[in-house]
């Protein structure tokens, strides 16, 4: 019969206006994020990082600029540790390569400025994020992390590891 | 009785029906199309070129940007190039976790291909929302593997970059559960819909002999009959232990590549469960170095992408870098015989035809 396939349809569409919304209010709202997400803030540990720059080789694009100067201790003083989201792809190469388990990845991603110096990032800002992405940190399981739990030890990608700090205090 | 002369009208790059940036010069006579030109290059980026800049590792996250909206099987094919020019072979349940990734994404392009499909012949609303519904759970999923919904550099030489969460099983099941259901529900929505016939059936028919001769491949030349599917006729990864068909058309009408892309849905889903009862268990990824120098030489790797064949030709000089990267794009050779589906339609019917091609600027002008 014309029309039936139509009418079958607008059956079909009644009943799914029916049901509960599936989107949500965003602003008022937010969509909880997954523990591996990648974001645009990276969270970087001063105490872990020895300078060693593999991130800023791995970076496809070259968003990291790392300045160090050695100590009379054979480690290194990072001067300078700056990402330019500008730049950045969100790849997660830089965390994937690093050794040191230094380098995590954001849990947010609204990170709009209106300056193009305002996306670099500077040691300040991402020594001092407070949420951390489970992006190639197993030592998280799969759940967005606060700081607060890197404190002492945790188990990294290559055992367990503790802070430099207390490492040399050891 | 009126008459006109031929007048040239752009169709495009900001109309919405042609997916991104197509350009289509069209010489009308009325609303009969008497000649068709593209015009590509709007979103050209010099992906290949900026290849032969990066490192193997680093090619993968370039990747996810041609074919935006099927990055799963870009990954897969450069990381299975790359694996041949270097002779790194990936562990099983690599293979395993790339297939059951290559059929999520192909579920999620499919169901986005529908959606826009549908919306091109007017049908806003329903089944657009509907279908990008679907689809959200696939990048759910994605997101829950790898932390990224869209570009996902997940597939690496060598295997895959982490293992899934161990609530990533749960989440597949819960989708294959629910979805199929909603599958028939839409099918009984618009296949006998007698709007979407009418705007479909008969429409843009390539025959058999010039979907081969213009180089078709994926939806666009199973839809006109040629049963040629790259997972059966050279199984990579471990395709060839999955018990799947092609599905076929029988005209090579927009309705049957329509109906392809949603039999080829439900193949994926039977792939899929399958692969999720083999899954071994073990490690997910060959350790390899960050910089791959792989031997002087070359390598071809076809792959069946949601859009056809997807195929990467790396050439190495033994550097830590592809000398030549180059990329066989699906929905560039898909847009090959534009003059001969669209000359003699209206242009009601070039939105439907273009839509039913299911392009990806992206991959097209790389």
């Amino acid at each position: 019969m014309v029309g039936s396939g139509i009418l079958g349809g607008l059956i079909t569409v009644l009943r799914h206006v029916l049901q509960k919304p599936y989107t949500r209010q965003y602003p008022e709202e937010a969509v909880p994020l997954k523990g591996r997400f990648r974001g645009y803030d990276f969270a970087w540990s001063e105490e872990r990082c020895t300078g060693c720059a593999t991130c800023a080789k791995a970076c496809p694009h070259g968003c990291i600029d790392i300045v160090t100067d050695p100590l009379p201790n054979g480690r290194y003083n990072i001067d300078v540790f700056d990402i330019d989201i500008g730049k950045c792809m969100v790849c997660g190469l830089c965390v994937e390569v690093c050794p040191y388990d230094a380098l995590f990845m954001g849990a947010d991603f609204a990170l709009a400025s209106e300056r193009r110096w305002d996306m670099v990032q500077h040691k300040q800002d991402i020594g001092s994020r407070e949420r951390l992405s489970a992006y190639f940190r197993p030592a998280f399981g799969n759940e967005i992390a606060v700081r607060n739990e890197l404190r002492g030890d945790y188990t990294t990608s290559k055992g367990v590891a503790k802070p430099a700090a207390e490492e040399k205090k050891a | 009785m009126v008459t006109a002369n031929p007048f040239l009208v752009n169709m495009g790059p900001q109309h919405p029906s042609t997916h991104g940036v197509l350009r289509l010069r069209l010489v009308l006579d009325g609303e009969k199309v008497l000649n068709v030109e593209p015009v590509l290059g709007y979103l050209h980026s010099s992906k290949e070129k900026l290849q032969e800049e990066h490192t193997y590792l680093q090619t993968v996250p370039i990747t996810d940007r041609m074919d935006y909206l099927a990055a799963m099987s870009n990954n897969l094919g450069v990381a299975l190039a790359i694996e041949k020019l270097a002779g790194i072979e990936a562990p099983e349940r690599a293979q395993y976790l790339r297939v059951i990734m290559a059929e999520l994404q192909r579920v999620a392009s499919h169901c986005f291909a529908q959606a826009v499909f549908l919306q091109d012949l007017g049908a806003w609303g329903g089944p657009l929302m509907y279908f990008l519904r679907e689809r959200e759970q696939v990048l759910d999923i994605f997101e829950m593997v790898c932390g990224a919904r869209l570009t996902y550099n997940y597939i690496r030489p060598g295997g895959v970059s982490q293992d899934v969460p161990p609530e990533f099983l749960p989440a597949v099941h819960g989708f294959l559960a629910t979805f199929p259901k909603k599958l028939d529900e839409y099918e009984g929505l618009l296949t006998k819909n007698e709007i979407l016939r009418a705007r479909t059936v008969g429409v843009g028919v390539i025959s058999r002999e010039l979907a081969l001769s213009a180089g078709f491949s994926g939806p666009m030349l199973r839809g006109s009959g040629v049963d040629w599917d790259l997972r059966k006729q050279d199984p990579y990864c471990v395709y060839d232990r999955f018990a799947f068909d092609v599905p076929l058309g029988h005209v090579g009408d927009c309705y049957d590549r329509f109906m392809v892309r949603f039999y080829e849905i439900r193949e994926s889903l039977r792939i899929l469960h399958q692969a999720l009862e083999q899954l071994p268990p073990g490690e997910w990824k060959t350790p390899v170095p960050i910089v791959i120098r792989p031997p002087a030489g070359e390598a071809f790797q076809l792959i069946e992408s949601p859009r056809g064949m997807l195929g990467y030709y790396l050439v190495s000089d033994g550097g830590a870098a592809p000398w030549r990267f180059h990329v066989r794009a699906p929905s560039f050779l898909n847009l090959g015989a534009l003059n001969e589906m669209l000359v003699g339609s209206t242009v009601a019917d070039v939105v439907a035809i273009v839509g039913s091609i299911d392009i990806v600027m992206g991959e097209v002008d790389r």
